[in-house]
């Protein structure tokens, strides 16, 4: 079952359990998401099902945008991403689902982890420390005005230009991140919010997209 | 709902309900509850409260002493399950909201606050009435202010009586 919300960045705070052991956690709120349309591999070519989160105001949104949202009665959405489907029974809530079902955050229940898509903090154009966590050049020892500075970026004559990918200054940030494997602390269906330990990419209120990891749980081999 | 808000109810389930009722400079014991296997005991520490910073569940306070000569801080998040209780001891006379000054201090002058006796309002100077209250007291009520300079003066004199009696002996 495909598992995945969007929703927008809350905050990152710290939050204590019944052992009394700090965390600290982002604060996530979590849909409600609805669907928008349910896509079918006979009519669209795959399966998926498109969501969407919080609603647009009337003036803000198009025709277009208001038509589709219609399809499914209910208004325009800011944030609206696809669920890709393995298959047709791969949908959330099995097929219940059609469009302009609400998704809220009991579909993560039981989930230990996920993947957090956001936009990154835009750092603007920034060196190679910062960008690459590059060490830069000594502070003194005879080093002169290229403390910050890459160090070689390739061999001479041969091949006499410069190595594709090589890591350069230029651009950090705001650009789309995933973060992998964060770990739930707790979801509360009733407000909606989803605790995840740990910082999530992004500013607070910007749009996120959580969906359930596929990778392996953290520590899974130490166990 | 708006964000602040859902981080107040997210917060909310993480402070505590009994709060502690301390201030800065006031000598506190601190119980903190310590896990020994299954066991659990309380580990005292007394000290001065010399700082307390930040909000919600991220509110803090750092208790001071010294420890055979050498000072010990430590820092307690107030909202943690495993502080048991915060008693205070002492109450002191402050004027500032950190201590660090204290710091610097060594010997005797490291403890050395004024004291202040318990179960009495704070002085601090939010209490006081304004500069601009103050005034417009003074200025409703002239003739009690004219006898306040004489009783001023008359405490003057007496102190000279004094000085002279002192130079006699």
């Amino acid at each position: 079952m495909a598992k995945m919300l969007l929703g927008e960045k809350v905050g990152m705070t710290q939050v204590f359990d019944a052992a009394g052991n700090c965390h600290a956690v982002t604060v996530i709120k979590l849909g409600p998401c609805h669907v928008l349309q349910v896509k079918t591999a006979d009519k669209h070519g795959y399966d998926a099902i498109q969501i969407g989160y919080k609603d647009k105001a009337k003036k803000q949104a198009n025709q277009a945008e208001t038509g589709h949202a219609a399809k499914a009665g209910v208004a325009p959405k800011r944030f609206v991403r696809e669920v890709r489907l393995a298959s047709a029974e791969d949908k959330p809530l099995g097929d219940e689902i059609a469009a302009g079902t609400e998704l809220n955050v009991s579909l993560f229940e039981g989930v230990k982890a996920v993947d957090v898509v956001g936009t990154m903090k835009g750092r603007g154009f920034s060196g190679v420390m910062k960008r690459h966590g590059f060490s830069g050049l000594e502070t003194g020892h005879g080093v002169q005005r290229k403390h910050r500075a890459p160090g070689s970026i390739g061999p001479s004559q041969f091949p006499g230009h410069v190595r594709k990918n090589i890591r350069m200054n230029g651009q950090y940030g705001n650009s789309r991140k995933t973060s992998r494997n964060i770990k739930v602390y707790s979801i509360d269906v009733e407000q909606g919010t989803m605790l995840v330990e740990g910082a999530v990419p992004g500013y607070q209120g910007s749009f996120v997209l959580v969906r359930e990891t596929k990778k392996r749980p953290r520590g899974w081999d130490k166990a | 709902m708006s964000m602040n808000e859902v981080m107040q109810l997210v917060e909310g389930t993480s402070l505590r309900s009994d709060k502690f009722e301390f201030e800065i400079g006031d000598t506190v014991d601190v119980q903190v509850r310590i896990l020994e296997g299954d066991k659990e005991r309380l580990q005292p520490f007394s000290g001065i409260v010399i700082s307390r910073r930040g909000g919600g569940t991220r509110e803090n306070f750092t208790v001071r002493r010294i420890v055979e000569g050498e000072g010990v801080e430590r820092t307690f998040p107030l909202h943690s399950p495993r502080i048991a209780s915060v008693v205070v001891t002492r109450k002191s006379k402050v004027r500032r909201a950190k201590l660090y000054f204290l710091r610097d201090r060594i010997g005797k002058k490291a403890y050395r606050l004024k004291e202040r006796p318990m179960n009495q309002p704070p002085t601090d100077a939010a209490k006081k009435p304004s500069r601009k209250g103050r005034k417009a007291k003074a200025e409703a009520a002239p003739v009690a202010a004219a006898p306040a300079v004489k009783a001023s003066a008359a405490k003057k004199e007496k102190k000279r009586a004094a000085r002279s009696k002192k130079k006699e002996a």
